[in-house]
C-alpha cells in the first residue's frame, strides 16, 4: 500500500503559513538590529581596558555562545517567571534572539576590531582623537566591513535556529506548520513545503544582506 | 631528432589569445632562454611544456610522442620534464630532504633508501648538504629555490624548465642561485628558462628566444641577438634594459 | 507528586546526558566520514557532481535542523521504513554534520595555494598522490581548529532532537520539570551540563587556533 502525497491539503491553510512567516521575519528583523547593536557595545567592552567589564561580558558570551538556543528559551520562557519575570512566548522569542545575536556579534565584531591595522589607531591618536572618537570614527566601520559576510552567515543560522521557538508556542513559521498537520494529518506535505519557504527566506535574507552590505560600507568609499 | 617538438601551439585565456602559433624545437643538451616583455606569453609557453597549462591547438612532442590530454600522458611527459618555479612551491609540511624524496618514492615507487641517496646526492649538488633536515621556513629564499632545483632533479628529468627562478629573490640571494642553474647548463643538462638576468642569459644560454605579442619575434644565438637585434622590438626591448 | 532532591534531579539529567553525548559523537564521526567523502568528489572537479554537493550543502545550510529532523522522522516512514527517534536523530544530524563539514573542510583544501597543485603535477603526481601527500596533510592542521569548534555547534544541535521525541538531556529537562514544577532549577541545570561539554570543546578549539595560526608546518 502505498502513501499517496497529497501536497493540496496544506493549501485552505495557507494563511497559518504566511502569519510564519511574518512572525519568524520580525524575530529576525528585531533580533538582529537590537543584537548587532549589543553586539558593537559589547566589543568595545571586550576590547576595554577594564579587565572587570571585558571579563564580565566575556563570561556572559561564554555561557550563551556554549548551551543549546531552545535550552536558552526554556529557561526564558519557563524558568524565569521564578523570578518574577513573566514574558509572552513572542516576548521570550524575542529575547532569546537577542541574546544570541548580541554573544554571536560580539565576537565576530571583536575580530574584526583586531583586524584594523594599528598604524590606523596610531594615526587617529595622533591626531588627538580620544578612544570614543578612535572607535567611532576610524575603526568600527573598516570592522564591520571585514566581518558582514560572517555576521549575514550567523543572522541567516539564527533566523533557522528560531524555528525551534515553536516550541514555546511563539507563532513563527514552524509552529503554523506543527499546527495545520495537527488538523490534517499530513506532516510530511507540510514540513516539507515549509523547508521550502525557509530555503527560500535564507536565501532572501543572504541577498538583503548583501545589499545592505554594498548600501553601508560601498557608498561611503566614493563620496 | 630534437627532445622536445612544440608545433604551431595555440592558447587562449578567454578573449584574450596569449599564444598565437609557436614553434620551437628543443635539443639535447641546449640551455634555452625565453626573454620579452610581462605579457608577450613567455611564461605561459614555458607552463604548456610541462602541461601546467591545457593548449587549445598544436602538437607538443616529447622523444618522439605526442603527448595527448589525457591524465597518463600528462604524467609521462611530467616525468620527463621538470620544472622550477619562481614562488618556489616547497611544501611547508616536509623537511628539504623529505621535499626531494617524496616524488622518487611516490611516483617512481623508489626504494627509501635508494630516494634518500639521491635526494642527499642532489642536496649536495646543489650545496645543502648541511640543511637537509630544515623545514623551508628555517631556510633563506636562496637556499629555498635551491632545495626546490634539488627536488626537480631527483626526477632525473630530460628537460629542466625554470620559470623566473630569480624574480622572487632579494638581490643578494640571487647569485647563489644563479651559480646551481649556471653548474647544471655545464654539466649538460637541457634547460628551458624563462628570465630578466639578462647579463645571466648571454652567458649561459646557446639559443635565445625573444617572445612578442604571443609570437617567437626573433630568436638566434644570444651574442648575435644582443648585439645586432634584426627587429626594432627586440632592440627597443633590450635598449630598455640598458 | 514526589519528592525531588536536587540531586535526583542532577542524577536523572546525568543519566540522559550520556544520550546528548552518544548522538554527538555518533553524527559527529558519521558527519566527518560523509563529508570527506563528499570533499573528494567537490575537489576532483567533475562539473556535475561539483553542482551536486554544492546544492546539498546549500539545502542544509539553508534550512533549519529541525525540518530535517522532521522530514527524516516523517518521511522515512512513508517508504516503508519505520525509525525510532534515535535513527531520525542519527541520521539527520549526520546530513546536516556532513554538509557543513565538506563546507569547512572546502575551505581549507582551497586555502592551499595553486603553487602546490603545479609543483607536485609538475613533479608527476596524479590527483590521489597530490591529495594524499601535499594538500590533505597541511589542509587538515588548517582544518583541525574549526573542525573543534563546529562539534560545538553538533552537541548543541541536539538539542533539537528532543523535539522528535528522543530522549536526551533537554527532553529529559522537560520531563522532570513535568514532574518537579521546578523549571528554573532544572533548566538551569541542564544548561550548565551543555556548558559542560561544550565549553572545554570551544577553549581547545582556540587554543588549536593560537597554536596553528603562526606554523606554517
Amino acid at each position: 500500500m502505498a502513501y499517496e502525497f497529497d501536497f493540496g491539503a496544506i493549501v485552505p491553510h495557507w494563511k497559518l503559513l504566511f502569519d510564519g512567516v511574518i512572525l519568524t521575519t520580525e524575530l529576525t528583523v528585531i533580533g538582529a538590529v537590537v543584537g548587532v547593536g549589543f553586539g558593537i557595545m559589547g566589543a568595545w567592552a571586550r576590547a576595554s581596558r577594564a579587565p572587570v567589564i571585558s571579563q564580565i561580558v566575556g563570561i556572559y558570551v561564554e555561557l550563551i555562545r556554549n548551551t543549546p538556543f531552545l535550552v536558552q528559551l526554556f529557561f526564558i520562557f519557563f524558568g524565569l517567571p521564578a523570578l518574577g519575570v513573566k514574558l509572552t512566548e513572542f516576548q521570550a522569542a524575542v529575547l532569546a534572539m537577542i541574546v544570541n545575536l548580541g554573544v554571536y556579534s560580539t565576537e565576530i565584531i571583536r575580530a574584526g576590531i583586531q583586524a584594523v591595522p594599528q598604524g590606523q589607531i596610531e594615526a587617529a591618536q595622533s591626531l588627538a582623537m580620544n578612544r570614543l572618537q578612535i572607535f567611532r570614527y576610524v575603526v568600527i566601520l573598516p570592522a564591520l566591513k571585514k566581518i558582514w559576510p560572517a555576521l549575514s552567515s550567523q543572522i541567516v543560522i539564527v533566523m533557522l535556529g528560531s524555528s525551534v521557538c515553536s516550541q514555546i508556542a511563539a507563532e513563527e513559521l514552524t509552529f503554523g506548520a506543527n499546527y495545520i498537520q495537527a488538523i490534517n494529518f499530513r506532516a510530511f506535505e507540510v514540513y516539507f513545503i515549509v523547508t521550502g519557504i525557509y530555503l527560500v527566506m535564507s536565501i532572501l535574507l543572504r541577498m538583503s544582506l548583501k545589499v545592505l552590505g554594498n548600501y553601508l560600507f560601498e557608498r561611503r568609499r566614493h563620496v | 631528432m630534437s627532445l622536445v617538438e612544440l608545433h604551431a601551439i595555440h592558447k587562449s585565456f578567454g578573449e584574450l589569445e596569449v599564444l598565437k602559433g609557436i614553434d620551437l624545437a628543443i635539443d639535447e643538451g641546449q640551455v634555452i632562454a625565453l626573454i620579452g616583455k610581462s605579457g608577450s606569453g613567455k611564461s605561459t609557453l614555458l607552463r604548456t611544456i610541462n602541461g601546467l597549462e591545457q593548449i587549445d591547438s598544436g602538437v607538443i612532442m616529447v622523444g618522439g610522442n605526442k603527448i595527448s590530454e589525457r591524465d597518463t600522458d600528462l604524467l609521462a611527459l611530467r616525468l620527463q620534464v621538470g620544472m622550477v618555479f619562481q614562488q618556489f612551491n616547497l611544501f611547508p609540511h616536509y623537511t628539504a630532504l623529505e621535499n626531494v624524496m617524496l616524488s622518487p618514492q611516490v611516483v617512481k615507487k623508489q626504494s627509501k633508501v635508494e630516494a634518500k641517496e639521491i635526494a642527499e646526492e642532489m642536496l649536495a649538488k646543489v650545496g645543502l648538504a648541511d640543511k637537509m633536515m630544515h623545514y623551508p621556513d628555517q631556510l633563506s629564499g636562496g637556499q629555498q629555490q635551491r632545495v626546490a632545483i634539488a627536488r626537480a632533479l631527483a626526477m632525473k628529468p630530460k628537460v629542466l624548465l625554470c620559470d623566473e627562478v630569480t624574480s622572487a629573490l632579494d638581490p643578494e640571494l640571487v647569485n647563489e642561485v644563479l651559480a646551481v642553474v649556471r653548474k647544471l647548463a655545464e654539466e649538460g643538462m637541457t634547460l628551458v628558462m624563462v628570465t630578466h638576468e639578462m647579463r645571466f642569459a648571454r652567458e649561459v644560454c646557446d639559443k635565445l628566444v625573444f617572445m612578442h605579442q604571443g609570437r617567437i619575434h626573433e630568436t638566434g644565438d644570444p651574442e648575435e641577438v644582443f648585439s645586432n637585434p634584426k627587429t626594432s622590438e627586440l632592440a627597443s626591448f633590450v635598449g630598455g634594459l640598458a | 507528586m514526589s519528592e525531588f532532591t536536587l540531586w535526583d534531579i542532577v542524577y536523572n539529567l546525568l543519566l540522559a546526558g550520556r544520550w546528548t553525548v552518544l548522538l554527538s559523537l555518533t553524527a559527529f564521526a558519521l558527519g566527518g566520514l560523509v563529508g570527506l567523502i563528499l570533499l573528494m568528489i567537490r575537489t576532483a572537479g567533475n562539473p556535475w557532481l561539483v553542482r551536486l554537493v554544492r546544492g546539498y550543502v546549500e539545502l542544509f545550510q539553508g534550512t533549519p535542523l529541525l525540518m530535517q529532523l522532521f522530514i527524516v522522522f516523517f518521511g522515512l516512514p512513508l517508504i516503508g521504513l519505520d525509525v525510532s527517534p534515535w535513527v531520525a536523530a542519527t541520521l539527520g544530524l549526520t546530513l546536516f554534520t556532513s554538509a557543513f563539514l565538506t563546507e569547512i573542510w572546502r575551505g581549507c583544501v582551497e586555502s592551499i595555494g595553486r603553487g602546490q597543485w603545479e609543483a607536485s603535477a609538475s613533479l608527476g603526481m596524479n590527483f590521489t598522490q597530490q591529495m594524499r601527500y601535499i594538500v590533505l596533510p597541511q589542509a587538515m592542521r588548517i582544518a583541525i581548529p574549526p573542525t573543534v569548534g563546529f562539534s560545538v555547534q553538533v552537541v548543541k544541535g541536539t538539542a533539537v532532537a528532543s523535539i522528535i521525541g528522543f530522549v536526551e538531556l533537554t527532553k529529559a529537562g522537560t520531563m522532570i520539570t513535568n514532574a518537579t514544577y521546578a523549571p528554573f532549577t532544572v533548566y538551569g541545570c541542564v544548561a550548565l551540563m551543555y556548558f559542560l561539554i561544550c565549553y572545554p570543546l570551544s577553549l581547545f578549539a582556540r587554543h588549536l587556533e593560537g597554536k596553528f595560526r603562526h606554523v606554517a608546518r
